[in-house]
C-alpha cells in the first residue's frame, strides 16, 4: 500500500515540473512571430511528420543503440574496475591521482583524439560515451566497495564464503547503492555525449539531425528534436528509477527502518 | 613466542579438550601507538562444554574471539581447534557477533542469510532446506523466513544469526556478547535459548560476555578476566543442577554465592589495574 503511494507520489512529483515548463513554454510562444522561436502548437504539430517516419528507425534507433553500448561498456568497465580498485589498498593510492585527472578531461575534447584512433565510425562514438559514463560509475563503485561493513566482511570469513559468492553477495550488492548513483550520473552524462559526438561527424543519429536541421535553417524542425531529447532523457530517467526501485528495495527498507528506529 | 611445555589434554571436566588457547597476547599497532589488549591467556575448553568468559568492557574479549575464531592473528601464543594450529577462520566453527544488525547482509532475506553459509559448504539443495528448516524451527522464527532482517527486532534478528550459527553444523559455537543490547525479558528468553539449545546439539560453546549474572546462569564454567592488559584471573566451575530456569536457579543461594564470588574477582582486579596505564 505504503510502497505504491509513495512510487504514485514520486511519479507525480518528476511529472509536476516538466509540466509546469511545457505549460508556460506553450504559453509564452503562443504568438511568437519570431523565425526562431516558433510557437509550441506549431513545434508539436510538425513533430510527428519529422519523427514518427523514418527517421524513428534511422536517427533516433541508432543513437539509442550507441548509447547504449556505451552505457554498458561503462557499467561493465566501471563496476570491474571499481572493485578492483576498491578492493585493494596500494592499488587505489596508485590510481588516485591518475583517476583524479582522468576525470577532470571534459569528454568532447576527447572527440578528436578518439577520432584519430578509432575513425569517424560508431566505435568512435561509443567510446565518446563510454569515455564519459566511465569516471561517475568508476569513483563511486570505488567508495562503495571501500564502505563495505567490517563485520560483514568478517561474517564471510567465518562461515567461509569466498571466490564469486563473496564478489556478489558481499562486495557488489553492498556497493549497489552507490553503483546504482554512478549509473544514475553516467546515463545523464552519456544522453549529452550521445548527441556531442554526432555532431562532428556522422551520417545519422538526433545529434547529427538536429544539426542538419539547424544548418538548413529549418528552424521549427529543429526544435522539434530538441523536444524530442527532452522527452527521451526524461524517459530513460524514469526507466533508471524503475531499475533503482527493483535493486535497492532492501536498501530503502533498511533506512527507513533505521530513521523510524528500532522496532 | 613462549614455548608451551604443558600440552593439555583434558579439560578441566575431564572431557577430551576441543580448544586450546596457549599464552595468547594480542598488541595492537597502529598511527604510532600501540595496545596491549589482551596479555596473556591460557585455557582450554573441553569437547561439549559450554563455557563463558566475563570481563568488564575494553577487557579485551572481542579481540581474544577473533584471535580464536582465526580473524586476529595472536602476537604471540597459539590457539589450538581440534588439534591442529588456527590460522584462519577454521572450517568447524560459527560465530555470533556482538553487532547482530550489522553482520546479517541486509538484501537477502532470513531464509538466504541461513543458506548461504550452507551452499559455499557445497550441500545439496534436500540438505539445506532440512538444516534451514529445523534452524529456524529451533530459534522459533519458522513463520519469517521471507522477512528482510531490518524488518525484524532486535532480539529476532539476533535470532536469525544464532540460526544461522547451528545451521552450519559447526563441532564450535563462538558468541560475543550476543545480548547486550536486547531488552532484559528478551534477553532471558534467548539465554534460555542457548542453554537448551546447547543441550539439543551438544556443540562445545564459548560464550562471551561482559554480565556476570549472565555468565553464571549460562556456563558450565566462567572464566574471569582482567581489564586490559588481560589475563585470566579465575576459572569457576558452576556446579549449579544442569535443568536451569530463570527463576529458581537465579534465587538459589548457590548462583549468589558464585555471583558474588565472581563479582569479587571482577572488582578486585579492577582497583588493581586501575593506577596502570596502558601505552
Ligand atoms: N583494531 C583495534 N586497534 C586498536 N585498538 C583496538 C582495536 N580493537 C580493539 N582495540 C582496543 O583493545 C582493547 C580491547 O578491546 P575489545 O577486545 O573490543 O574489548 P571488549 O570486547 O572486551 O570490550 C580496547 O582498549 C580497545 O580500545
Ligand atoms: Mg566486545
Amino acid at each position: 500500500m505504503s510502497v505504491l503511494r509513495r512510487i504514485t507520489r514520486s511519479t507525480v512529483a518528476a511529472l509536476a515540473v516538466p509540466a509546469v515548463l511545457l505549460a508556460l513554454w506553450w504559453v509564452l510562444t503562443a504568438d511568437s512571430e519570431s523565425y526562431y522561436l516558433p510557437p509550441l502548437s506549431q513545434i508539436l504539430s510538425t513533430f510527428d511528420d519529422v519523427w514518427l517516419s523514418d527517421r524513428l528507425a534511422a536517427d533516433v534507433l541508432p543513437s539509442l543503440l550507441r548509447l547504449l553500448g556505451g552505457f554498458l561498456v561503462a557499467v561493465l568497465l566501471g563496476v570491474g574496475l571499481g572493485v578492483l580498485i576498491g578492493s585493494l589498498r596500494r592499488l587505489r593510492a596508485f590510481c588516485e591521482p591518475v583517476l583524479e585527472f582522468l576525470r577532470a578531461i571534459p569528454p568532447p575534447v576527447l572527440v578528436p583524439v578518439l577520432m584519430l584512433f578509432a575513425g569517424i565510425g560508431d566505435t568512435m562514438k561509443v567510446l565518446v560515451i563510454v569515455s564519459g559514463c566511465l569516471w561517475p560509475i568508476l569513483l563511486n563503485t570505488v567508495e562503495g566497495v571501500r564502505a563495505v561493513d567490517e563485520v560483514l566482511v568478517e561474517t564471510c570469513r567465518c562461515y567461509g564464503v569466498r571466490g564469486r559468492a563473496r564478489l556478489w553477495h558481499l562486495v557488489i550488492r553492498s556497493a549497489s547503492p552507490q553503483i546504482v548513483t554512478g549509473m544514475r550520473q553516467g546515463l545523464s552524462v552519456g544522453i549529452i555525449l550521445m548527441v556531442i559526438s554526432e555532431m562532428f561527424a556522422a551520417s545519422n543519429g538526433l545529434g547529427f539531425t538536429i544539426i542538419q536541421f539547424q544548418r538548413t535553417f529549418a528552424v521549427t524542425e529543429m526544435w522539434t528534436g530538441i523536444l524530442l531529447l527532452g522527452v527521451l532523457g526524461f524517459l530513460l530517467a524514469l526507466l533508471m528509477r524503475l531499475f533503482e526501485r527493483r535493486v535497492l528495495n532492501w536498501y530503502f527498507g533498511l533506512r527507513q527502518a533505521q530513521r523510524g528506529g528500532s522496532r | 613466542m613462549t614455548v608451551m611445555t604443558q600440552t593439555q589434554t583434558q579439560s578441566r571436566t575431564g572431557t577430551e579438550v576441543l580448544l586450546d588457547v596457549r599464552g595468547v597476547r594480542k598488541v595492537y599497532e597502529g598511527h604510532g601507538r600501540s595496545v596491549e589488549a589482551v596479555r596473556d591467556l591460557t585455557f582450554a575448553v573441553g569437547k561439549g562444554e559450554l563455557v563463558c568468559v566475563v570481563g568488564p568492557s575494553g577487557a579485551g574479549k572481542t579481540t581474544l574471539l577473533k584471535c580464536i575464531a582465526g580473524l586476529l592473528a595472536p602476537t604471540s601464543g597459539e590457539v589450538v581447534l581440534e588439534g591442529a594450529a588456527v590460522h584462519g577462520p577454521p572450517p568447524g566453527m560459527a560465530v555470533v557477533f556482538q553487532e547482530y544488525g550489522r553482520s546479517l547482509f541486509p538484501w537477502m532475506t532470513v531464509r538466504r542469510n541461513v543458506e548461504l553459509p550452507l551452499k559455499e559448504k557445497k550441500l545439496p539443495k534436500a540438505r539445506r532446506e532440512e538444516l534451514i528448516h529445523r534452524a529456524l524451527d529451533a530459534v522459533g522464527l519458522a513463520d519469517v523466513q521471507s522477512a528482510y532482517p531490518w524488518q525484524l527486532s532486535g532480539g529476532m534478528q539476533q535470532r536469525v544469526a544464532i540460526a544461522r550459527a547451528i545451521a552450519y553444523e559447526p563441532h564450535i559455537l563462538l558468541m560475543d556478547e550476543p545480548f547486550a543490547a536486547v531488552d532484559a525479558q528478551t534477553r532471558a528468553d534467548l539465554e534460555d535459548l542457548v542453554r537448551s539449545l546447547w543441550h539439543r546439539l551438544g556443540v562445545t560453546t564459548l560464550f562471551v560476555t561482559h554480565d556476570i549474572d549472565e555468565a553464571v546462569y549460562l556456563g558450565q564454567r566462567v572464566l574471569v578476566l582482567s581489564s586490559s592488559p588481560t589475563v585470566v584471573l579465575d576459572d569457576v566451575t558452576i556446579d549449579l543442577p544442569d535443568e536451569r530456569d530463570q527463576l529458581t536457579t537465579r534465587s538459589s543461594s548457590r548462583f549468589a554465592e558464585l555471583r558474588g564470588h565472581v563479582f569479587e574477582q571482577v572488582q578486585r582486579a579492577k582497583k588493581q589495574s586501575a593506577p596502570v596505564a596502558t601505552a
